[in-house]
């Protein structure tokens, strides 16, 4: 036995000397508020205090906590309370996965400096990774708690929800660690499963004795292909199931799934993938997409000719001729490349076999399109299967796909038993999906004012080895790519490539902050070319209201971008004059300024994507909203329902939820293409106004009556102060309502033009930089944004969004790079710490969208698509050099300025 | 089933080392992570694992007539909060810059050597300090210096029935000393290159005697001989000027995913020149 004191009382385990502390603390102690990351120290989320100094949980073997005094998340104490307190107020804790090694590490801090500044509080929290806030607001929440703060509970009165920057509905089960992810919460008698993958990026293999290694591994099952009872595929378009659950025979890419290991945790963990009966015949791996298109190159996949998967396209008037006599014109290559998610939270969920189906509880995105795959997977009816999310510990797009569902069900058919999956980080990254590498032709052409005139694009997309979202960048890509900006000549062409690479999916933007990186690359060369300001060239062609888009829609409302720009105005001139002053006498630490626009679709391309919600007042008095939205960290519960309790009239905090459970919600559609707010929004507003609807007639009263509820009376008070009383307990039936949208589109014909979406977040972002010219190196030091968001219905989550959108484009230009077999952890795949994301400053425009629930629409995505290029715009200034490929590491623009 | 020693007393410890091919593990740091590696893509299996954090006397930082002594469980956080003379100050830096605090406090600075990583960002700062290492077997204590210890990439001289107990730096009263770690990003970073500098000055500030090391541009950290040599007699105050690229000439850097090795040629020579100007200022 080893023993230690555990959050102030003695504790004991009979773990292993050698299994982690985090494993210890989770499986042995129950104590599942300790997460587990990346069992390397690289994330940090498994931060614990061991005799109050803050330690990585996954370092420390567990017999080294003998006589030691570990402190977790769970523990009661004045310091703990404050920061959890702190962490809610200010809005630090998205989606939550972080947030206890956040607050062990700030505990650290505290518990020696009681009044730090903030560089000690990014010293101290500088080895946790957060993949969602941007860091400003965890580090605010710290020196608030530092400073005493004890937070008043925030409620809105009733119509008033909407617009106040209300406390996340769903925060302190994430501050207080009882947030229950995906390997959280697993049932005592499950088994485990392990996935076998594939270390080959292409191969061919034949297993050999499967049920004798079976046996001697004292395994309950080995899977394979043959095991899935109903058909071998997932993948996003309805039509195209083409990745296999286990592989048949055939690997596509390094990390596909081979065979899956079910057995008690000690035997599924001891087998080694060499002793298993695989023989490998490896087979030459078409690497980056020149390889896959090249002529003879062998085919991935029968229905993609030339690797080809999909093209998409949008060709409006004669750009080609207009490039030919245009006063300037610029053009480039631009090549980014694989992008990993890289959430905090791996995959990880179980499933529960029942007699006349499944139930699936993991982190993910899109429930109901899991309940597809896995129903598809098994062979059953939609209706036999239940998806129950877990919270998400980060999704940013890379859980729409399916990961353990279709296993963790054919697994736990095949054993009839619960079965429990946790990926490691390693797994995680090199089997799920990453955003597109692109390689882009661009050229833009303008005339003697500046006026834009004609761009045209070329894109190679690597959509690696499945389709998976492949055919969704392809199609928003060329609509998007020639920017916010009024164009009249315009042809865009982006092609999703099969290689044998990760599957490319849906990454925060889907495949448009790859084509910001050249068209706004392109704008500032015309700039340059014309002797114009960069934001006012920007300005002169920014689109706005009543302007016509590159697919030919006319921009009837909510189009923000000139009362962006005109925000930044006064901010970019004094950048512009702090550069110049400071380059004047600093030849090797040079200061630049960037600026780059945005636009970004709302909802699905030109594809129906309803939302449906239901609210019921019960007769005890309880409201509860059905909402089958999934809350990833975004904030979609406490937005949803803000908009809700003000279309019926009630507070907030009289709200009960049911979320995102396919048995109890209706399909509320996925969380993604930055559609939660906008279309379920929507759909809440309307749901409030249909229960509102049914409480005016019970009371006959007006429209403009005021409701409040105590108990089971709800008092109905009409405009001359008139109060009637409905005793809920009394009538013959709950009141229910529903509320139902689907965003207004149009197809788009042949060459992309209708209406691809309903309404458009637009954004525009100027950025600090501070190069090193010797090095190679850059500091970002500040970046302001504006965005119009339609209506801010949760200003500090509005904030939220923006800052960790630009932490992830601040990533995505600077450090981020995933190779196959060699940036497959989160120590040589990097993402941005705290010291590295500058203090950002944001406007919020409100350009009211009237599709939108009280004028909001979409916030997600926009906010990452301006980050990148507004940094490398300031490279540039800075330096000379204009970037044609990400991330910028410090040797690629050392090579690029010699 | 992996076996899990833990003695208490460092014969004990040696018996176990002599008797079978175990681990040796003390902060945990690089076990953890290369174990999960290794894992993840199908070998779960593992050494027997030597706890060596049990034993008495591994721990702490003692001084002496000649110099300091730092036990082989001294961490990067208790460098970084010992009180030491501004020979350590490039020490002292470098134990800030590894990994993320937890790290710091966890990991040890003879772990980083053993593990002889050409990135260990302990180990140019070793070199410049002279630091020699006490190396324990069952016939008794042997010292080494750091530039005999360290062997190859990833190797070194520990006998495999032998377990390195301690680092020995001498004094330099004098001595000035820097450190510059160059990656790509704040926190939580491996390094591209780094430069350690120990410098014994003069009341006048000309140089006695200079100790440069190098990180991460050649398979094992490597002083700089000609460059050292230059540099006495010089005044610190012009340091800068004297490095050039002849003097990094028997560097051997590769390129990886964290930069080109032509890259880090150059910035080594440019961290280097940082880092005299700075101990100039």
């Amino acid at each position: 036995m080893i023993a230690f004191t555990l959050n102030g009382a003695p504790a004991s385990t009979d773990a292993a000397p050698f299994a982690p502390l985090s494993d210890t603390l989770r499986e042995s102690l129950g104590l599942t508020g300790t997460k587990v990351g990346c069992e390397a120290g690289d994330c940090g989320a498994c931060t614990v205090l061991i005799d109050g100094a803050q330690a990585c949980a996954c370092l420390v073997p567990t017999a080294q906590a003998e006589g030691a005094a570990i402190t977790t998340i769970e523990a009661d104490h004045p310091v703990l309370a404050r920061l959890r307190a702190a962490f809610l107020a200010h809005a630090a804790a998205q989606c939550g996965i972080c947030t206890p090694g956040m607050i062990m590490a700030a505990a650290d801090l505290l518990l020696r400096d009681a009044v730090p500044d903030a560089q000690a509080v990014r010293d101290a929290i500088g080895g946790v990774l957060c993949r969602c806030t941007g860091y400003q607001k965890i580090v605010e929440a710290v020196l608030a708690a530092a400073q005493g703060f004890t937070p008043v509970e925030q409620e809105a009165p009733a119509g008033e929800a909407v617009g106040a920057s209300l406390a996340r509905l769903d925060g302190w089960p994430k501050v207080l660690g009882t947030e229950r992810y995906g390997a959280d919460a697993t049932p005592a008698d499950a088994l485990w499963l392990r996935v076998v993958r594939s270390p080959h990026a292409s191969a061919r293999f034949t297993l050999g004795d499967i049920d004798a290694a079976r046996a001697r591994h004292g395994l309950h099952a080995i899977l394979t292909a043959a095991d899935v009872p109903g058909l071998n595929g997932f993948g996003i378009m309805p039509a195209l199931k083409d990745q296999p659950v286990l592989a048949d025979g055939f690997v596509r890419y390094r990390g596909e799934a081979v065979l899956a290991l079910v057995g008690e945790r000690s035997a599924v963990e001891a087998v080694r993938d060499a002793d298993l009966p695989i023989t490998w015949q490896p087979l030459p791996a078409l690497i980056g997409v020149e390889a896959a298109r090249a002529e003879g190159a062998p085919l991935l996949h029968d229905h993609a000719p030339g690797n080809i998967l999909v093209q998409g396209r949008l060709a409006r008037g004669n750009p080609d001729a207009v490039h030919a006599t245009a006063a300037a014109t610029a053009e480039g290559a631009f090549t980014t490349s694989f992008v990993e998610h890289a959430y905090i939270e791996p995959e990880a969920g179980h499933a529960i076999p029942r007699e006349d189906g499944m139930d699936i509880i993991a982190c993910t995105q899109a429930p109901y399109m899991d309940r597809e795959e896995v129903a598809r997977v098994l062979g059953i009816a939609e209706d036999a299967v239940r998806i129950i999310p877990s919270a998400c510990g980060g999704g940013f797009g890379g859980k729409l796909d399916v990961s353990v569902q279709p296993l963790l069900a054919v697994a736990a058919r095949r054993v009839n038993r619960p079965v429990r999956v946790t990926y490691s980080r390693t797994e995680s990254m090199a089997s799920s999906t990453k955003r597109h590498p692109a390689q882009m032709h661009a050229t833009m052409s303008a005339d003697a004012d500046g006026n834009f005139l004609a761009y045209t694009l070329e894109g190679d997309f690597n959509t690696g080895a499945y389709a998976s979202w492949g055919p969704t960048v392809a199609n928003r890509v060329p609509v998007h790519a020639a920017g916010p900006y009024r164009v009249p000549h315009v042809r865009a062409q982006a092609r999703a490539v099969h290689t044998n690479e990760p599957p490319s999916g849906a990454f925060r933007g889907f495949g448009v902050p790859q084509a910001a990186i050249a068209t706004e690359a392109l704008v500032d060369d015309l700039a340059l070319q014309l002797g114009h300001d960069r934001w006012a060239i920007r300005r002169r062609n920014a689109l706005g209201r009543g302007d016509v888009t590159h697919s030919g829609q006319v921009l009837q409302a909510s189009a923000g971008l000139p009362d962006c720009l005109d925000a930044l105005k006064p901010e970019w001139d004094a950048m512009l004059a702090k550069v110049e002053a400071h380059n004047a006498d600093n030849p090797r630490h040079r200061l630049g300024a960037g600026i780059a626009c945005m636009w970004y679709g709302c909802g699905n391309t030109s594809m129906s994507n309803p939302s449906r919600m239901r609210a019921v007042l019960a007769r005890d008095g309880r409201l509860t909203l059905f909402n089958g939205a999934v809350d990833i960290g975004q904030g979609s519960t406490t937005v949803i329902a803000q908009i809700f309790a003000d279309a019926l009239g009630l507070p907030v905090h009289s709200i009960d939820f049911v979320l995102g459970d396919t048995a109890l919600t209706h399909d509320a559609g996925k969380t993604s293409a930055s559609r939660q707010t906008f279309v379920s929004g929507r759909a809440a507003m309307e749901t409030g106004r249909a229960l509102r609807a049914r409480i005016l007639a019970l009371a006959n009263a007006g429209e403009d009556a005021r409701l409040s509820l105590t108990g089971t009376t709800l008092t109905v008070t009409d405009g001359v102060g008139a109060a009637r009383t409905i005793d809920l307990a009394a009538l013959p039936a709950d009141l229910d309502a529903e509320g139902r949208y689907d965003p207004p589109t149009t197809a788009l014909d042949a060459d992309g033009q209708g209406i691809p979406y309903a309404t458009y977040g637009f954004a525009a972002q100027i950025a600090l930089v501070r190069v090193d010219t010797q090095l190679g190196t850059v500091k970002v030091e500040e970046i302001v944004a504006a965005q119009d968001v339609g209506r801010a219905i949760n200003p500090d989550l509005v904030l939220g969004q923006i800052h960790g959108g630009i932490a992830q484009g601040l990533g995505l230009a600077l450090m981020e790079e995933y190779i196959p077999g060699r940036t497959e952890n989160l120590h040589d795949y990097l993402i941005p710490t705290a010291g590295d994301v500058p203090p950002i400053r944001v406007h919020l425009i409100e350009d009211p969208e009237p599709e939108g629930p009280y004028g909001a629409k979409g916030v997600g995505e926009p906010a990452l698509v301006p980050t990148a290029p507004a940094i490398l715009g300031a490279i540039r200034h800075a330096t000379g050099v204009r970037i044609d490929r990400v991330p910028v590491l410090p040797h690629r623009l050392w090579e690029a300025m010699r | 089933m992996i076996r899990y020693h833990r003695p208490t007393t460092l014969t004990e410890a040696l018996s176990i080392r002599a008797g079978e091919d175990v681990a040796i593990l003390a902060g945990a740091t690089d076990i953890y992570p290369a174990a999960a590696n290794r894992r993840a893509w199908g070998d779960p299996t593992h050494k027997d694992v030597l706890d060596i954090t049990a034993i008495p006397g591994l721990r702490g930082v003692t001084e002496s007539a000649h110099g300091w002594r730092l036990g082989c469980l001294v961490t990067w956080s208790d460098i970084a909060r010992a009180d030491l003379p501004r020979q350590f100050d490039g020490l002292r830096q470098a134990a800030r810059q590894v990994g993320g605090q937890q790290v710091q406090n966890r990991g040890t600075l003879l772990g980083n050597l053993v593990t002889a990583s050409p990135a260990g960002d302990g180990i140019p700062n070793l070199l410049a300090l002279n630091a020699h290492v006490e190396v324990a077997g069952r016939d008794g204590t042997r010292m080494l210096p750091v530039a005999d210890f360290l062997t190859g990439y990833r190797a070194t001289a520990l006998a495999p029935d032998e377990i390195a107990v301690a680092l020995h730096i001498p004094k330099l009263p004098r001595a000035v000393s820097g450190f510059r770690k160059l990656g790509a990003r704040h926190y939580l970073v491996i390094s591209i290159a780094m430069v350690a500098a120990v410098i014994d000055i003069d009341e006048n500030g000309r140089i006695l005697m200079a100790r440069l090391a190098i990180g991460a541009c050649s398979a094992t950290a490597q002083r700089l001989p000609g460059l050292e040599a230059e540099l006495r007699g010089t005044s610190l105050y012009h340091a800068d000027k004297v490095p050039e690229a002849r003097h990094l000439d028997h560097l051997s850097p590769i390129d990886d995913i964290r930069a080109s090795g032509a890259y880090r040629r150059e910035a080594a020579l440019r961290l280097l020149r940082d880092l005299l100007w700075d101990l100039g200022e």
